[in-house]
């Protein structure tokens, strides 16, 4: 009977102290004059070490440069289905100014949101449906894969990479004609085959794809899923890969050559200092090498002199403008002439993509 | 020293409806203690979790639009589950119904008239029925395990849907991302409470539940299910036919799961997209068993089902709590129901050795 009290007793306690904490963090008033709310929507968990992760370091190092002048707030593992409005809402009606939302699948929700709340700025990542209180942001992904397609080719002995896909977004397939481009022009008998696995993060059935792949003779991987498992395969077969998003390093010492390396950092700092000064307001960027987006990690000990020299070379050639990874010409994988020689594919013709040069085997 | 189970003669029915509102209590216990262990406070986070979901318009309407699904696919499969049916594939059921009824939806979608939504309900119920009916042919003409076909046929139903929004049904205009048009307004549910996302197949939802009730508690069929789970034997002397209930309760289960896919496409997503469902049919299992397989209970467990769910959300929103610790404490809520379920079913003594004669 004793312990029926306690327990009763605890439980009233508990409430009352639930309830009491909550006024502060429900109020609304107290967010007018305090910090700017920051919220995040992930995809992934934050621990899969590739795409969320990356976003989350951007979150954790805004925290750190703005200090008290923000607060945020992330929610992790969000399903791209019908559960994403409603923490998208979550988000909105907790108190936060500016959400960033971190996965092409976000966009509709977020766009629905940002009608009913027209005070509140709405960032997206990776979509194309902007409002003049919704800004979309990307990176230009495929400038690294061209740097990392032209170690690939001069690290292939078999001539064949192996690419774990995940949506065949234009995203996803811009990515798998830049590295196959770039590697075809140091080996020009030089094949990508790609496995689909219609996800961003499942490591188990990235891990199966790398396998496939592996066992198909390709010697180096390259993948556009979030976790480091075509990595640790590749690291178990003796095999070479590219780390995604993220420096994966720890993951595979020998097999990671480099990695593109996503840095949203000072992307999401200067947009909640914009957002604290009143000067924010929509855009569509998509920033590069040059603007610091899109990095590339430290080489690994694969990468031979001749690789290394070749793709610094391409690395500097982008970041100056001198060249392009979709310079013509450029045939697809079925013959036809897409580029002429001395065009360039417009943003515009990146953005809606859904061909795949020639070499690619998809 | 050693321990036996024993069942319990005549468990009192009072029990048998204070249990789980005890579990929920011990569950709360326990998550206190895990919450403080991980360095929350313990009444904030708990809070977060089960009460302040509930103290707005928003919140309500949220849960009972991520219940209705639940307890309809609930609903349809305890009645199979009740003739010892067991439909575990519900999730591709509704993806069959959610394709079905949204390609219904992109073939009319210049058409403003009043049914248009009837008929991609329709065409939903008819894609979950096809889906079921598989396993429903095979159990009855080669005896085939529907456990397995059903399941295995969930995963058919999600490369379908790829393949689909990748190809044939891709929106011309949506620069290539896998998602088709969104519906035309027509078909869209009608919302019940402004400002919320909450649409009238929560009223559908409710009214299916209702039947079911009525059908199971009430009618011959509802009858003949029972007696097929529980007394085969009895059933086949009787006269019933067990392939009828068969092919009965997998078209039932299989048409419910096929209105809710329905009712997500033309509810809170709008379009059809890669993955429409976080789970639902696999989710309606443990709902259906939560509640006893009851109409009733069902109702109430996809009640609270989808409260931690969308606690679990507001936890993380509201106190940082990671997304595992919420994970971990819908799995000990699970755990702790179950748990208690069968003490009160069962009762564990202690098996003393016989003590030698002096």
């Amino acid at each position: 009977m004793a312990n029926i009290i306690t327990r009763r007793g605890f439980l009233a306690g508990t409430a009352g102290i639930g309830a009491g904490l909550s006024l502060g963090v429900n109020g609304a008033l107290a967010q007018a004059q305090g910090p700017l709310g920051v919220g995040f929507i992930y995809v992934g968990p934050v621990g899969d070490h590739g795409w969320s992760f990356t976003h989350d370091v951007g979150r954790k190092h805004l925290e750190q440069t703005l200090g008290a002048k923000v607060k945020t707030t992330f929610v992790e593992n969000v399903a791209e289905g019908p559960d994403a409005e409603r923490v998208i809402r979550q988000l909105a009606t907790s108190g936060n100014g500016l959400i960033f939302t971190t996965s092409f699948g976000f966009m509709n929700p977020t766009e629905r949101v940002a009608r009913q709340f027209p005070n509140l700025k709405f960032e997206h990542a990776t979509g194309y449906k902007s409002a003049p209180n919704l800004a979309t942001y990307n990176a230009r992904f495929y400038e690294g894969r061209a740097v990392i397609g032209t170690i690939a080719g001069h690290v292939s002995k078999s001539g064949i990479a192996g690419y774990v896909g995940s949506v065949p977004i234009p995203e996803v397939v811009m990515g798998i004609n830049a590295f196959t481009l770039a590697a075809r022009k140091v080996n020009p008998n030089f094949t990508t085959r790609v496995v689909w696995v219609n996800s961003w993060y499942d490591p188990g059935k990235e891990a199966d794809a790398a396998k496939a792949l592996l066992d198909q003779r390709a010697d180096v991987l390259s993948q556009h899923t979030d976790s480091p498992a075509p990595l640790q395969q590749a690291e178990a077969r003796g095999a070479f890969g590219f780390g995604q998003a993220n420096d994966m390093k720890a993951f595979a010492p020998k097999a990671q050559l480099t990695a593109i390396v996503d840095d949203w950092a000072d992307y999401y700092v200067s947009r909640a200092q914009a957002a604290l000064d009143g000067s924010w307001k929509t855009h569509s960027v998509w920033y590069g090498m040059k603007e610091g987006m899109v990095k590339i990690a430290p080489y690994g000990p694969g990468v031979t002199d001749a690789a290394r020299a070749a793709a610094e070379q391409v690395k500097a050639d982008i970041i100056s403008g001198k060249s392009h990874p979709f310079m013509g010409p450029i045939k697809d994988n079925k013959g036809v002439e897409r580029v002429p020689a001395g065009k360039t594919l417009t943003d515009e013709e990146l953005n809606k993509m859904d061909w795949y040069v020639e070499g690619v085997q998809a | 020293m050693a321990f036996r189970i024993e069942p319990r003669r005549a468990p009192p029915a009072s029990l048998f409806y204070l249990t789980p509102v005890l579990a929920v209590a011990v569950t709360v216990v326990l998550g206190a203690l895990l919450f403080a262990a991980l360095g929350y406070a313990p009444g904030a986070t708990l809070y977060h979790f089960f009460v302040s979901p509930l103290t707005t318009v928003n919140g309500l309407a949220e849960l009972v639009l991520k219940a209705t699904p639940l307890a309809m696919i609930g609903v349809g499969l305890a009645a199979g589950f009740r003739a010892n049916v067991w439909n575990i594939g519900a999730e591709g059921q509704l993806t069959l119904g959610a394709i079905a009824g949204g390609m219904t939806a992109l073939e009319l979608i210049d058409v403003d008239a009043p049914w248009v939504l009837p008929l991609m309900a329709l065409a939903g119920v008819a894609g979950g029925m096809a889906w079921a009916a598989i396993p429903a042919f095979l159990k009855v003409r080669f005896d085939v395990s529907e456990i397995l076909t059903s399941l295995m046929l969930t995963y058919v139903a999600g490369l379908l849907l790829a393949l689909l929004v990748h190809g044939p049904l891709k929106d011309p205009t949506g620069y290539g991302f896998p998602q088709s048009a969104m519906f035309a307004p027509s078909a869209n549910l009608p919302m019940l409470v402004n400002g919320t996302r909450l649409n009238a197949g929560a009223l559908v939802g409710l009214a299916v539940v209702l039947g079911a009730w009525l059908v199971l508690a009430r009618t011959i069929v509802g009858f003949q299910i029972r007696v097929v789970g529980e007394a085969p034997a009895a059933a086949r002397y009787a006269g019933f036919s067990a392939p009828r209930i068969v092919w009965l309760t997998l078209l039932a289960g299989g048409g419910l799961a096929g209105l809710a896919g329905v009712f997500e496409v033309a509810g809170p997503i709008g379009q059809l997209v890669p993955s429409i469902s976080p789970g639902y049919g696999f989710t309606a299992i443990i709902v259906a068993f939560l509640g006893r397989l009851h109409p009733v209970g069902i109702l109430l467990a996809a009640l609270l089902m989808a409260l931690s769910y969308i606690g679990g959300e507001n936890a993380q929103v509201a106190v940082n709590l990671p997304r595992a610790a919420t994970g971990v404490f819908q799995g000990l809520l699970l755990f702790v129901l179950l748990a208690s379920d069968f003490l009160v079913r069962y009762r564990i003594r202690l098996a003393r050795p016989a003590r030698a004669a002096p």
